[in-house]
């Protein structure tokens, strides 16, 4: 029984962390789907952590937070988009930059307003986004099996998290099943049979990166309201780069993209559990070892050493009109 | 199609990216109101904390050197047409690579542990990008991914060598032991001091002459050599570059290799040249910021020496400024590179088409 | 031209163009074009490489917008904006390079940008209704859950047609349909647009195969240099006389040229096969010879395999069969890469000289050691010596007389006659043996012409074997001692500039192998 505990607390813990992984993770998809290139899903998530942080500390409102969170990071998915789509920039060299102007913005605006080395207040109470306890679940708990299923991994988290399975079946759904969906699939691949369609390549574009900067807005609101009580300096820690991973991982596709986050999301749990823990036989396990798992797994999938990962084949590439 | 936008080059090289760094510049100057302070004020402050001193100057170039080895690396890479943003995981391993020589070699005299450590880094680093380098010819994955991934990986696998391999035992921090003196690159303070010439102390060091030699070098060697030559036909046009027999591949790997030790070199500064010991984070965003660097200096070394003064001197004058204006924190320079990498990147052609604008109406006017 | 109103006897033109002028930058596209195409029939429209038909067909499509002329559908004056508005009136085009999403299944790119609802599910439904009853009225079958990518050319060709055809569109055009196609496949196409012109479709086809436009269609329009100069009756003309309007007049170039004093055989080419990426054959059992001293001109529309056969020679692709002889050895082992074909003498002045032949960002004196830039003369051991680069420059740009004689200057600022001469200086200082010379002409000022002509000529006197791929016939003419002519990958005859004229090539070039008269 205690190693179905600690299972059972292992995969509650990885369902927690790999949240803000799935919403990342879709707002790539989105975006890249479309054919834009989006690197900046680390500073996109900073961003929203650190308004919707600092709006819900103002107003004590975890759902105000939130909106602040997702209007921060449409800005900065509209830079990008600007840049990308508009001006035909770089769409690595304009990820970077966002990624920097968020980690650097973020932290001294932080700092300046809160002077509290660049960390909000810690929120509480309705400025968080509580655990929501599902109606049973104490008094299951304690049958074998499926009590601690129940009461762990299904009842218990935050509204946000089961938002995270409402963004997948959702962005699954578009994607597959909707003329927009269709569209976005089309586009990425080939715009210029999307504009001989009639349809226009930039509005579609558009549209794709603003829900990249609304769903990065999630991952960044969960971030700071959810998992955390408020914004911390650099609180994403290069999720938004192993949300790229997963992306990769999933070959841009919303269910893989679940599932890869959640993997990832489980590994980094285990790596947690395993900190210092001797395990009989073995030794200590180098937790390291783990957490480099999920890049190297992608640098070995993009290499095709088992399998194959082929992005969209017009992202990156700006669309100019030819003929 | 985007009609080319004609620009005189020497505009093109100039007056673009200052106008690039002036526009960040007034951005970043937005912020500093909304927070609450006078631009006009930190920027005096940083100025002078920059250059005010014997000992800011120091640390400005100190600083500096950093960025000339990154800024450097990334404008290899540019030259053939390649994206490396790894710059981070390469000074990493760079850093491995200088201590895993001190560690084991550092009761050898100066003369043969200090050449032996800096190749050692420019090794590592350089090992760091040939592999990106080789996925990319051999297995078609692209090296802007794999960089990213490599930066983690560097990073994952030094805190294991720290924590259980090759940390000081008995430490909780996770570092090495303090190298012997003999492994010491010597300050700049220090050599002068040799002369009989008397500066203030600063952590600038022999690197900086290093690095003055590595643009030298990579000037050398994008305009004067053969390789170089190759190397540019390739960025500009890998087409040309095959009908010329020039081979793409090998270009890619030798340029991610030379672009990887540079990026290596930053550990001379920092871990041979400050430190004197292995430890975590030492890049600390250094690679990121030789983006902008390149970017700003337009990938040419005379460029990118200049850039790299300025951004020296905003780290040095940010650092000075904290102290003066606690409210602007040293975070106000990540931004001010953001927004650097921005328009002098991505957002380019907000910038040049005036600048175009404006030179053929002069022309215009002129005939 | 007649005003067109609603009110004409009969029916109304399905399309009526009327003084359609279209320029871009310098250059004119459509002059004044004038264009009546009868509903219910196929009309072709033929013309060499930059006649000018793409362009008028974009505007047709929405692509462009003319900058002067009316275009009336149907008898209605319409404004084209864009494809959308060109869908609108009833226009479907089917592109040359499909339009199409390959990773998607064919139900999914018939769809796109016609999906009749939000929710994909119901339309879907009616497409696949549409499809069923298309596959019945035209015998156009497809499996519309097919995935585009993995359908052969043919069939992803009929998936552009259905596109056109479930939005309605009841004049399709169709922009060089038989390129990709394989002479089966163009069989059925030619049988498919006759069911549709006879089910009351309108039909263009825009080709250069004068076989095909006898074959298919009702009448025929001949552009030239951006001009309609000719609309006939397909029965009432002939492939000879259709060859004379495309080609028109022109003047033999004056080149002064004595008689060739051919050599042992220098480059022997025998059995070449080239694929391309997608394994299709480009170049099919190709046998040639070139002798020192003399310059075998190849003639061709573009893309029936001249380009990778230049390709294959200069070692840049290599080909899937046969053997490349220089002297009787065999440059596919000997030398298979470009600079070992360039240190045993075979030169390659390329096609397309802004994407190989030159770096338009690099200075003339760069551009003017491309592909040499290892030898010992540009500098010792792994530098390279600017002087020494810039004072050959110079010395080459007296030479060829290339101005401005600024060996510093961007390559991009010269013009094309200039950026010319500086690819044809380095190769031909460089002493080839063989000189393979692509469209040397192309994009190039008279005088330049002229100066490019005189020196192939010398080259050809001082020995060497000169092989020169263009579409210029007038070039082909005027500098061949021997002319070969490519259609569709092979060789369809061989010539002397004594024995054959303008129509005869053309023919040849189109297609049509029997003698014409």
């Amino acid at each position: 029984m205690e190693i179905y505990a600690t299972l059972i607390a292992i995969l509650e813990s990885g369902l927690r962390l790999c949240v803000p992984l799935v919403f990342a993770c879709l707002a790539g998809l989105w975006s890249e789907r479309s054919g834009v290139v989006d690197i900046g899903l680390e500073g996109k998530m900073l961003v929203a952590a650190f308004a919707s942080a600092a709006a819900a500390e103002a107003t004590n409102s975890a759902l105000i937070g939130l909106g602040a969170g997702i209007i921060a990071s449409i800005g900065f998915a509209l830079i990008h988009g600007f840049a990308a789509i508009s001006q035909r920039g770089n769409q690595i060299v304009s990820g970077v930059a966002i990624n920097m102007l968020a980690a650097g913005l973020t932290a001294l605006v932080g700092n300046a307003w809160y002077a509290q080395g660049g960390r909000t207040p810690p929120l509480e109470g309705d400025a968080r986004f509580q655990p929501l306890t599902w109606p049973g679940a104490e008094a299951i708990d304690h049958i074998p099996i499926i009590g601690p299923i129940y009461a762990h991994l299904i009842s218990g988290h935050s509204a946000l998290a089961y938002c995270a399975l409402v963004a997948t079946i959702l962005s699954a759904f578009v994607l597959r099943r909707t003329r927009f969906g269709l569209r976005i699939r089309a586009v990425g691949e080939n715009p210029a049979a999307v504009d001989t369609a009639g349809v226009s390549v930039i509005r579609l574009r558009y549209s794709a990166v603003i829900i990249a900067g609304i769903l990065c807005g999630f991952a960044g609101s969960y971030l700071a309201l959810g998992q955390a009580a408020g914004f911390l300096t650099n609180m994403t820690a290069g999720k938004g780069f192993i949300a790229l991973a997963a992306l990769i991982f999933a070959k841009w596709r919303a269910w893989p993209a679940l599932w890869a986050c959640f993997l990832f999301g489980l590994l980094d749990a285990v790596a947690i559990r395993l900190q210092g823990v001797i395990v009989p036989g073995i030794g200590q396990i180098p937790v390291q070892a783990i957490q480099a798992l999920p890049y190297l797994m992608t640098v070995i999938l993009l290499a095709g050493f088992i399998g194959k990962a082929i992005p969209p084949k017009a992202s990156g590439i700006p669309y100019v009109k030819e003929r | 199609m985007s009609t080319p936008i004609e620009i005189p080059k020497w505009a093109d090289v100039s007056l673009v990216p200052v106008l690039a760094v002036i526009v960040a510049f007034l951005v970043a100057g937005l912020v500093v109101l909304g927070i609450g302070e006078n631009p006009v004020k930190a920027t005096v402050l940083l100025i002078q904390g920059a250059l005010g001193s014997g000992e800011g100057i120091g640390y400005t170039l100190y600083y500096a050197t950093n960025f000339i080895f990154t800024g450097l690396a990334v404008a290899i890479a540019f030259h053939a047409g390649l994206f490396n943003i790894g710059g981070e995981g390469q000074a990493t391993m760079g850093g491995l690579g200088a201590a895993l020589i001190c560690l084991n070699l550092d009761f050898l005299p100066w003369y043969i542990v200090l050449p032996l450590a800096i190749l050692g880094a420019m090794a590592m680093g350089a090992l760091w990008a040939f592999i990106p380098g080789y996925l990319q010819v051999k297995r078609g994955s692209h090296v802007v991914i794999t960089t990213i991934m490599f930066n983690f990986l560097a990073a994952t696998l030094v805190v294991y060598l720290l924590v259980n391999v090759i940390g000081k035992p008995g430490s909780m921090s996770p570092e090495t032991r303090v190298f012997a003196a003999s492994a010491h690159l010597p300050y700049v303070h220090e050599a002068l001091a040799y002369f009989g010439i008397k500066i203030p102390k600063s952590p600038l060091n022999l690197s900086f002459v290093l690095a003055l030699l590595a643009s030298a070098f990579i000037w050398i060697l994008v305009w004067h050599t053969k390789l170089g030559y190759a190397i540019r036909t390739v960025g500009h046009s890998p087409t040309a570059a095959t009908y010329a027999g020039i081979s793409i591949g090998r270009i890619t790997l030798i340029t991610m290799a030379i672009s990887g030790a540079l990026a290596g070199m930053l550990a001379v500064n920092e871990i041979l040249g400050v430190q004197g010991r292995l430890l975590l984070e030492f890049s600390s965003g250094y690679g990121f910021i030789g983006i902008a660097v390149a970017l700003m200096g337009r990938a040419h070394p005379v460029g990118i020496v200049l850039a790299s003064i300025l951004f020296g001197m905003l780290y040095q004058g940010g650092t000075e400024l904290s102290f003066e204006m606690p409210r602007v924190t040293r975070d106000m320079i990540v931004a001010i590179s953001g927004l650097v990498i921005l328009f002098a990147g991505a957002l380019d052609g907000l910038i040049r088409r005036p600048v175009a604008g404006v030179f053929a109406r002069l022309l215009k006017s002129g005939a | 031209m007649p005003r067109l109103t609603d009110k004409v006897a009969g029916q109304a033109p399905a399309i009526a163009l009327t003084g359609i002028d279209k320029r871009f930058g310098e250059v004119r596209a459509n002059r004044d074009v004038n264009l009546t195409v009868a509903p219910s029939s196929v009309h072709g429209i033929v013309g060499e490489n930059g006649a000018g038909k793409s362009t008028l067909m974009s505007i047709l499509y929405g692509f462009y917008e003319a900058d002067r002329g009316t275009i009336h559908i149907h008898g209605r004056e319409v404004r084209i904006r864009s494809p959308k508005e060109a869908i609108a009136v009833g226009i479907g085009m089917v592109h040359q390079h499909f339009m199409l999403v390959e990773p998607l299944n064919v139900i999914d790119n018939v769809m796109l940008g016609a999906e009749g609802g939000a929710i994909l599910a119901k339309g879907e439904a009616q497409m696949r209704a549409a499809l069923a009853q298309l596959a019945e009225t035209f015998g156009l079958v497809i499996d519309p859950d097919a995935i585009v990518g993995d359908l052969p050319v043919g069939l992803q060709q009929r998936v552009e047609i259905l596109k056109a055809l479930v939005r309605g569109a009841d004049i399709l055009i169709l922009d060089e349909p038989t390129a990709v196609l394989t002479p089966d496949e163009a069989e059925q196409l030619f049988v498919l647009l006759r069911t549709l012109a006879a089910q009351g479709k309108t039909v263009i086809l825009i080709t250069h195969k004068l076989n095909e436009i006898m074959a298919v269609t009702d009448h025929v329009s001949v552009m030239r240099r951006g001009e309609m100069v000719a609309t006939l009756k397909t029965a009432e003309t002939s492939p000879v006389q259709l060859a004379d309007l495309m080609v028109g007049r022109h003047v033999l170039l004056d080149v002064a040229k004595g008689p060739a004093k051919p050599g042992p055989v220098r480059l022997s080419v025998e059995h070449l096969v080239i694929s391309d990426t997608h394994a299709s054959l480009r170049v099919k059992d190709v046998s040639f010879e070139i002798r020192a001293g003399e310059i075998l001109g190849l003639a061709g529309v573009a893309g029936n395999g001249q380009s990778e056969l230049l390709e294959a020679l200069a070692g840049i692709i290599t080909p899937t069969l046969g053997s490349i002889k220089l002297d009787g050895q065999d440059l596919i082992t000997l030398a298979p890469t470009p600079a070992e074909r360039r240190e045993q003498g075979v030169l390659h002045i390329p096609e397309d000289r802004q994407r190989m032949g030159l770096v338009p960002a690099f200075s003339a004196a760069e551009s003017m050691i491309l592909g040499f830039q290892s030898d010992h003369e540009f500098g010792t051991g792994p530098l390279l010596s600017t002087a020494a680069i810039q004072s050959h420059t110079a010395k080459e740009m007296d030479l060829y007389d290339i101005r401005p004689r600024d060996a510093a200057l961007k390559t991009a600022k010269f013009s094309g006659g200039n950026q010319q001469k500086i690819v044809l200086a380095r190769e031909i200082e460089h002493h080839p043996k063989v000189l393979l010379v692509g469209q040397p002409t192309r994009g190039v000022d008279v005088g330049a012409i002229e100066f490019i002509h005189k020196r192939l000529i010398a080259l050809r006197d001082a020995g060497i074997a000169i092989l020169l791929v263009s579409v210029e016939l007038d070039e082909i003419m005027s500098l061949s001692d021997r002319i070969i002519v490519m259609c569709g990958g092979v060789i369809t005859g061989e010539r002397t500039p004594e024995t054959t004229n303008d129509r005869d090539l053309g023919l040849l070039m189109a297609g049509v192998t029997e003698r014409a008269a």
